[in-house]
């Protein structure tokens, strides 16, 4: 994507998947969380749970606590910056209604 | 992105491989700014007034600054909200230049605060209204 930073492309792919995106949203809103809480809400296995953190993990938009045998996972908001800076917003909102511009032209030759 | 004393600017180019008559019917004709931009009352005319509708519910209040058939076009852009961190007034403008292959369209869209926080419908659009247009962005991305 032309014009897209590569912290926001690194963003945009992580949170993309829905069972990710609905680990990191639950993250936002209920707080610290184990595998074991997550994945009693998550609709996947937990080895599949853990797969989405460490993806998470990697991107910068979550952090694991140990706290004996246990991790506790939390979300790291701050990693969002890119994406909520308005200016890159708006940029980024023009090259997505140039992608729909672009399909639309191309449906105009039918 | 630049700065210049009070106002910002937003600059996206991108080359398509069609005519300008043709882009230029996709920026100026309503049924089809409606496909790849926003409900609209688009009229070409300048002086005219109109508003652009998002998916959100917000509401932009525009008026046709410019117009040079097939080959620019300007128009306000603006925001209103009781919150002034989210209040935008800006200027969008477009310029087609024919190429080789197709035609090349810049979009400025000039004159936000520097204390602008969020723009585009500020709070009711924020990242999670974004993040929600991802999954067919990158499924087209592939």
């Amino acid at each position: 994507m032309i014009g897209m930073s590569k912290a926001q492309d690194v963003l945009f792919r992580t949170l993309a998947d829905p069972t990710r995106r609905a680990i990191f949203e639950r993250l936002c809103r209920e707080g610290e969380k184990t595998v074991v809480a997550l994945t009693a809400k998550a609709g996947v296995s937990q080895p599949v749970v853990s797969k989405h953190l460490g993806v998470l993990k990697q991107a910068g938009l979550v952090r694991g606590r140990h706290q004996g045998r246990e991790t506790h996972y939390s979300a790291q908001l701050k990693a969002l910056a890119p994406l909520v800076d308005w200016t890159t917003q708006m940029g980024s909102f023009w090259e997505t209604r140039f992608d729909t511009l672009e399909d639309l032209l191309k449906r105009m030759d039918q | 992105m630049s700065m210049a004393g009070e106002t910002r600017s937003v600059v996206v180019e991108r080359e398509f491989a069609h005519s300008a008559e043709k882009l230029w019917r996709a920026l100026t004709q309503p049924h089809l700014m409606q496909e790849w931009l926003m409900k609209n009352d688009f009229a070409p005319k300048v002086g005219h007034k109109f508003k652009l509708t998002g998916e959100w519910g917000g509401v932009l209040d525009c008026e046709v600054l410019a117009i040079e058939e097939g080959k620019a076009l300007s128009y306000t852009w603006d925001f209103v909200h009781q919150d002034p961190a989210y209040n935008l007034k800006s200027v969008v403008t477009f310029t087609l230049t024919p190429t080789a292959t197709g035609t090349h369209l810049r979009m400025e869209q000039e004159g936000f605060r520097p204390d602008q926080k969020q723009a585009f419908g500020g709070a009711h659009a924020g990242w999670r209204q974004f993040l929600d247009k991802l999954d067919g962005l990158l499924a087209k991305e592939g």
